[in-house]
């Protein structure tokens, strides 16, 4: 019956399912598109047709249904990344019985006991695929969770010593104003801690420099030099500079450097110190 | 101009802004722009998103990846039902900020893409439509 209903009764299930799965996503909820989850729904809905077609669902093997549990792994995985709860994830699956049960209802007429059967089928299966979305999603989860403490770990000491009165920060991912924030912050403090005379800040790990980042950057110059200390701005990649330059932000009274190691020389210079090849 | 697809994604918070950067910067790389060009079109969404958020009081923005014969292009509206930009000519203006920005966002991304275009009227929420070809 479940095939049956599957085979005849696929535009139906697919579009009460696809309905219910766009109007349960919040209006809020930028984790996924509504056209990405209605083609997720599109594609889970035909490889479980496929599946049943050839006679896989039941047997739990074959191309089609690796095919399915491939596409399950690969969309829980991606949820797991995107910070969807593991129920929302294997939510996506559960959603579909309801919707697959009504349409068992609809052709079996009265043979409850067959609808009963099936039914009871149906839902081993689909708790089989939801079990396999939540497994993936923890392992994706334990994943993320790792990558996050070594960034963490990265990040607690961002600002470095490169020369006896050379601080260096080098900034790295979003520049969001909250971390901005915290970062500068530890920079002027380490300046006055280790009475350093220059900072350089390293940009090369920042991949957007748009004007709110561009406002952090010159209020923090402006910042250092009013310690008395010189800041110079490192890592400006030719096309951050290009989209600087439209974006008409001026950035004339900075001291410019394409690279790190440009900009230690320039410091070293600054302080009086000379670096060369010990003559033998 | 054929659509080849299209989403909408929200903006409210600087999470969503976070967002709206990688995806764009994905469809860019997909319509085959160059470094340079995949950096001005995220730099103006980064810009008008942050305006939807802070001056707009949230709202959404609708991409669409376009292409006409064998170029391809990427339209993004940001739409809000905000206050509105009562002077418009004041808002493009460099430097003009009504709170305490640089000023440059809306006249910087202009100079950013290929085509711009704001809609708005005061109480009615501002649209501001930006299009940039590979
Ligand atoms: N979506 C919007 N809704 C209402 N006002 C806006 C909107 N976008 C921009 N504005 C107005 O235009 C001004 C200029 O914007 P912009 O050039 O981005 O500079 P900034 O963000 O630094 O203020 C803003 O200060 C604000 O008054
Ligand atoms: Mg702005």
């Amino acid at each position: 019956m479940f095939d049956s209903v599957l085979r005849d009764d696929y535009q139906n299930i697919l579009n009460e399912w696809l309905a219910e799965l766009q109007s349960a996503k919040s209006g809020s909820d930028h984790r996924l598109g509504v056209t990405e989850l209605r083609s997720q729904g599109e594609t889970f809905l035909s490889l479980l047709r496929d599946a049943s077609k050839k006679g896989q669902l039941a047997s739990g093997q074959g191309d089609s249904w690796l095919a399915l549990q491939e596409f399950l792994e690969r969309i829980s995985s991606s949820r797991a990344v995107q910070g969807f709860t593991s129920s929302e994830t294997a939510g996506f699956v559960f959603s579909l019985k309801k919707f697959l049960f009504a349409a068992m209802r609809r052709t079996s007429g009265a043979n409850a006991e067959a609808l009963a059967a099936e039914t009871w089928k149906v839902t081993e299966l689909l708790d089989k695929l939801g079990l396999l979305t939540v497994t993936t999603y923890q392992k994706a989860r334990e994943d993320v969770i790792r990558r996050q403490q070594e960034e963490l770990l990265e990040l607690s000491t961002p600002v470095v010593k490169l020369w006896d009165g050379v601080l260096a920060l080098p900034m790295i991912g979003t520049l969001d104003s909250a971390r901005t924030q915290v970062v500068m912050e530890a920079l002027l403090q380490r300046l006055v801690e280790t009475e350093s005379e220059i900072a350089i800040i390293d940009i090369t790990g920042v991949p957007t420099v748009d004007t709110l980042v561009a406002q952090h950057l010159l209020k923090t110059v402006t910042a250092i030099r009013l310690m008395g200390a010189d800041c110079i701005i490192s890592g400006i990649r030719p096309q951050i500079a290009q989209t600087i330059v439209h974006l008409g932000v001026d950035l004339q009274g900075v001291t410019t450097k394409a690279n790190l190691a440009d900009a230690l020389s320039l410091a070293l210079k600054r302080l009086g110190l000379t670096v060369g090849k010990v003559k033998q | 101009m054929p659509t080849v697809k299209s989403d909408t994604l929200s903006l409210r918070s600087e999470q969503d802004i976070v967002n709206v950067r990688q995806v764009v910067r994905k469809l860019a790389q997909e319509c085959g722009f160059s470094l340079v060009e995949q950096t001005k079109m995220v730099t103006a969404a980064s810009e008008l998103a942050r305006n939807t958020v802070t001056y707009g009081k949230g709202g959404d923005v609708l991409w669409e990846m376009l292409t006409e014969g064998l170029k391809k292009g990427l339209r993004l509206s940001f739409v809000d039902a905000g206050p509105g930009i009562p002077d418009l000519e004041l808002a493009l203006t460099d430097g003009w900020t009504s709170g305490g920005g640089m000023g440059l966002g809306l006249s910087g991304a202009k100079r950013l893409v290929n085509e711009f275009e704001i809609e708005t009227a005061p109480g009615k929420g501002t649209r501001v439509t930006i299009l940039r070809w590979k």
